[in-house]
């Protein structure tokens, strides 16, 4: 992974100090509320309901074992012992306090973390392919980019005070698991006709209260111009999005009122103006590239034949094995997910114990690293074969071995109404409610691969507009309903979800999943997906099972 | 007399900021930044003004309206109406480095201590601190980050040329 030089530890130490005064002179009443807050959200400190926030950045969802170490130190001595991973591969603290803010920031600082840019109106943590580098559907490892991208963005003097916050992904994979068509920017690599390596590029893509799908504006750019495409969008945007609506600032708004055409004729004219002066080098990219060189696999591993034989006898093992191990592109090497999904606790949470253990399996199986991904999940990439039954038992051990990667139990859910004061309604309580009605193994793996996702208000954090199945709480005077959609996907092609019907009470959530699940499971023909049938059926079987009256 | 930063020293400024609303008629005497919309619609007026003359553009005006004439004002004022409106560190940027604009760019409006660094990197060398700003602490803020990974006005070549 990337290791700070001198200059990049320079920066996050003095942009402590920086943060520490400012937050001297607010406690002393020489900063006023609106200023300060300004400042300390690009510090990833919000203010919620019971008590500040503080989302700390893992630059594309990547952290080494002494890292997450320094997490759990951070739950154990400033939080109430516990930490939150989000969709965006960041980590969350629900109950810092702001005089403590400026010692969490030197604590992560100390481990060359930070929590720069994580939050406020301008260029936020980039996100990756959780799976980058280990994958086998590779064009080219993204993380070098993202980290090039990591560094043109912070401090970026001018793009600091957009009109809104700005998400860019990036994904270097034939199966985009990024998610980049919700994004401000998504970057893919790809391959041009004459077999160069370049990025397309996706623009205007985003959730929250006006869903969007992104779209290309340049099919292929090459590697030398990446940051001045990103500087010229940004300054057209900078420039010329609104800013008199927080709701339509965003640039996907921007781009649809002035149409991908003319929006692209300005870009273009643009870096027409800056690409001369601003190419990447190649050496700087090689010189990056080398941080992620790859990792010192054993030669000539294997499958072990061992495991094959316990894989074949205990049968918790082989679910496991099943739902949370995936393929490799190195022989004798596993891809292992850990679950942020046990039954009973809020999808994502992990404790100060969980994260140390975690460090610990990382280093003895996985060379060290641990990645974060979108579903809240946490990936150990690299294990060999051999070691998955050793591991699996450590990880059952502290809870995290639930084997429901890609079920309808490995949910996400927003923090809702227990923690977002912009919440209509709860999310994590009826997370646990559909928890508990799903609990049924066999049940679930009949199920198949489904994907629930939740928001506790149209802000869209939990991704609903994309799940297979969504649920948008909403608020009905007071009470917490929720609202249904159907269909929603985002990977290579993007669909957002469509409307089931009117929003149902709380105590109705599970059994209204029960239902679309019974129509599923009468219609589905052999192999189908819960959205495979969704579309070849259409949404009416859904909506009349669900609100037919005679039950 | 009033005091600003220029080039990170507090010095003395005879200049005199001309509110938007100001008719022609009642501008004031010596040197004066006026408004754009007062530069396009009573042009010949001001050049026969003895006083030397800048113009101040807010985000809502069209830099273009001034590309072919940027060195005939000594002052190029960028306002922010608030300190969060963030589109005037474009045109800085856009000044010095497309349009080659040499004189001072002064930033005036909610000009704040904590936004002072990020405007001397766009290209900034005057700042009319807003009053209830202390101007004497606002110059610690230009060296609390030292870190330029980006190129930008102050520094053209990103850090990875520089190491
Ligand atoms: C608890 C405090 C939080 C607050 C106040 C908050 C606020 C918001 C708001 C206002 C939006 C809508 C932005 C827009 O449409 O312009 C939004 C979108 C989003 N947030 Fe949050 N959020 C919070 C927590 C989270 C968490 C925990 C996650 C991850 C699980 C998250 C990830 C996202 C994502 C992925 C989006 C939508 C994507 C997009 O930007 O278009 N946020 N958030
Ligand atoms: S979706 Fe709404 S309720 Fe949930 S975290 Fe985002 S803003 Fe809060």
């Amino acid at each position: 992974m990337y290791i700070y030089n001198q200059y990049d530890q320079r920066a996050v130490d003095e942009r402590v100090a920086q943060f520490r005064d400012q937050t001297r002179r607010f406690l002393a009443g020489e900063l006023s509320n609106d200023e300060f807050m300004t400042l300390r959200l690009m510090n990833g400190l919000y203010v919620q309901l019971h008590a500040p926030m503080l989302r700390v950045a893992i630059p594309y969802g990547l952290l080494s074992s002494r890292q997450m170490r320094m997490l759990a130190h951070i739950a154990r001595k400033y939080d109430k012992g516990y930490g939150h991973f989000t969709t965006r591969q960041n980590i969350q603290y629900n109950w810092p306090r702001i005089e403590d803010a400026p010692d969490i920031l030197a604590d992560l600082a100390s481990v060359q973390m930070h929590a720069i840019q994580t939050s406020g109106n301008c260029i936020r943590n980039v996100t990756s392919d959780p799976l980058a580098g280990a994958a086998a559907d590779e064009i080219e490892d993204p993380r070098p980019y993202c980290e090039i991208i990591r560094q043109w963005s912070t401090f970026h003097p001018e793009f600091a005070y957009l009109p809104r916050k700005f998400k860019i992904a990036v994904t270097g994979a034939s199966h985009d698991r990024a998610a980049t068509l919700v994004h401000d920017i998504g970057l893919r690599l790809v391959r041009n006709n004459s077999g160069e390596v370049g990025f397309q590029v996706l623009v205007g893509g985003g959730l929250g209260r006006t869903p969007i799908l992104a779209q290309t504006i340049r099919p292929f750019i090459e590697k030398e111009h990446l940051l001045s495409y990103l500087e010229a969008i940004l300054r057209i945007y900078n420039l010329h999005g609104r800013r008199d609506n927080k709701y339509k600032a965003r640039i996907k708004i921007l781009v649809q009122s002035l149409g991908i055409e003319r929006f692209r004729e300005k870009v273009e004219a643009e870096w027409h103006k800056i690409k001369d002066q601003m190419q990447l080098d190649a050496r700087e990219i090689e010189r990056v590239k080398a941080f992620f060189a790859p990792l010192p696999y054993a030669p000539g591993a294997g499958d072990d034949r061992e495991i094959l034989v316990k894989a074949g006898t205990d049968a918790a093992f082989n679910r496991w094995l099943k739902y949370n191990v995936a393929d490799h592109k190195v022989k004798g090497y596993r891809v292992v997910f850990i679950a942020l999904k046990a039954t009973g606790t809020p999808p994502g949470d992990i404790t100060d114990i969980q994260m140390d253990a975690v460090a610990e399996l990382a280093d003895r199986y996985s060379f060290g690293l641990i990645r974060a991904t979108h579903d809240q999940n946490l990936v150990l990439t690299d294990v060999k074969h051999s070691d998955l039954y050793t591991l699996w038992q450590a990880l059952a051990a502290q809870e995290l071995a639930t084997p429901c990667i890609g079920t309808l139990a490995d949910m996400i859910c927003c923090p809702g109404s227990d923690f977002c004061e912009l919440a209509n309604a709860s999310s994590i309580d009826v997370a646990l409610m559909v928890q508990q009605r799903f609990e049924q193994l066999d049940y679930l793996y009949d199920l198949g691969e489904l994907r629930l996702k939740m928001s506790g208000c149209m802000n869209g954090c939990g991704h609903h507009d994309i799940g297979h199945i969504g649920i948008l709480g909403v608020d009905k005077k007071g009470e917490h309903w929720y609202q249904f959609s159907l269909g929603g996907f985002a990977l290579n092609e993007g669909r957002l979800g469509e409307r089931l019907g009117r929003s149902v009470p709380k105590a109705e959530v599970a059994n209204t999943l029960e239902k679309l699940m019974c129509v599923y499971v009468d219609k589905r023909v052999e192999g189908e997906r819960f959205v495979d049938t969704f579309n070849r059926i259409g949404i009416e079987p859904f909506k009349e099972r669900v609100y037919e009256t005679n039950h | 007399m009033k005091q600003i930063i220029k080039q990170r020293r507090i010095v003395d400024d005879h200049w005199t900021l001309v509110a938007p609303e100001t008719e022609i008629s009642s501008l004031p005497s010596g040197d004066i930044i006026v408004p754009l919309r007062l530069w396009q619609t009573h042009r010949s007026t001001l050049e026969q003004r003895s006083g030397k003359l800048g113009v101040c553009l807010t985000g809502d005006d069209d830099l273009e309206a001034i590309a072919a004439e940027v060195t005939r004002f000594p002052v190029i004022a960028l306002s922010f109406p608030v300190f969060r409106d963030g589109r005037v560190y474009s045109f800085a940027r856009q000044l010095r480095q497309q349009y080659g604009y040499r004189g001072e760019i002064r930033a005036v409006g909610e000009v704040l201590r904590d936004q002072l660094l990020y405007m001397e990197r766009v290209g900034f060398d005057a700042f009319e601190v807003h009053p209830r700003q202390n101007i004497e602490s606002a110059l610690a803020a230009f060296d609390e980050l030292t870190v330029k990974y980006q190129a930008s006005s102050d520094e053209p070549r990103p850090l990875y040329q520089r190491y």
